[in-house]
């Protein structure tokens, strides 16, 4: 078994609305930003996994986003797994 | 009648839901979110609302594992009478017993005020007892409660007669303004394709005596209350 370390970040679903993007965006621009756009508001989610490789490590924690960590009416995610340094 | 209200950590309206079944002649039944059964002859079972597990994650995300959710499920699907009010309304989604989702409000702010909603239909055990497209005024109080559904959902669930509730002005009209927190097509409570299990956003179990500010909310209890005499619309 090895250690991998896993990040999901979660997003609201494109056809979705994002309207704490949006509130952002607004604030930048009136920060005067306005090169600034396009904004969305998600979640970092980090994990350890331990899996005797790497694609094991993804196929639990996609198993994790689908049961628990995020809701597919709503939002969509993206796993990315490194292993973790050996000691 | 039995009446059974599930108390998960961070419910807040358990007791009003227990209050407002006795009102109506129910015997109402507290349930506890770790119990692994039902208790026998229940007729309906309600989902309170309250911010369970903190809202960590999702709304209703967690609760939705609760162990006594697995016997709400199978209540459910054996087609017995549950009702999700508010975080209820979510955690009910969550747990794919409703379609869609709740989510952040489109004006991002807790909204808490009185609402008018519209009966949609009087087809199912939750309204029975309320004339389609009389108005009723009930309170809101929630931070994520905009209901969204892929395009196609939303165009089944109006098809089919599932909504239920729909936010209104006083005139009737489901306007924007009247639109208190975004929600797809102003929908405010739907039911499942089989009718008996429900989902709404405002909360009819805190007006059900005139003494507390109204008792518009009394035309939901009083609908379970004739469905389950058996006496039709």
């Amino acid at each position: 078994m090895k250690n991998y370390h896993a990040t999901v970040t979660v997003t609201l679903r494109k056809a979705i609305l994002d309207v704490q993007g949006k509130t952002v965006e607004s604030a930048l621009h009136s920060l005067h930003m306005p090169q600034l756009g396009n904004v969305r508001i998600g979640k970092h989610i980090e994990l350890s996994v331990q899996a005797p490789d790497a694609d094991t490590a993804r196929e639990v924690v996609r198993e994790a986003c689908d049961k628990l960590l995020t809701n597919p009416v709503m939002e969509d995610y993206a796993v990315n797994i490194t292993e973790e340094g050996a000691a | 009648m039995k009446l059974g209200v599930v108390t998960f950590p961070g419910s807040n309206c358990d007791h009003d839901a227990l209050h407002a079944g006795s009102v109506h002649g129910f015997e109402s039944v507290r349930l506890w979110h770790k119990d692994t059964s039902l208790p026998s002859g229940l007729d309906v079972i309600v989902l309170p609302g309250g911010f369970s597990y903190g809202d960590y994650l999702r709304t209703g995300a967690i609760a939705r594992f609760s162990p006594l959710m697995a016997e709400v499920i199978a209540f459910a699907n054996a087609g017995g009478l549950v009702m999700g009010i508010c975080n209820g309304f979510q955690i009910l989604c969550e747990a794919g017993l409703l379609p869609g989702a709740l989510i952040r409000n489109a004006h991002l702010d807790f909204v808490c005020r009185d609402v008018t909603l519209r009966t949609e239909t009087n087809k199912t055990p939750f309204s029975i007892a309320l004339a389609e497209g009389s108005l009723l005024r009930i309170p809101v109080a929630h931070g994520e409660g905009r209901y969204v559904a892929a395009p196609d959902v939303i165009e089944s669930i109006e098809a089919n007669g599932q909504v239920l509730f729909r936010y209104v002005d006083v005139t009737g009209a489901a306007s924007e303004a009247s639109n208190p927190n975004g929600s797809t097509n102003n929908i405010a409570g739907i039911v499942n394709a089989a009718g008996n299990v429900m989902g709404m956003m405002p909360h009819p179990e805190r007006y059900v005596e005139a003494i507390v500010g109204g008792a518009d909310g009394r035309g939901v209890f009083e609908s379970l209350v004739r469905h389950l005499a058996g006496i039709p619309a």
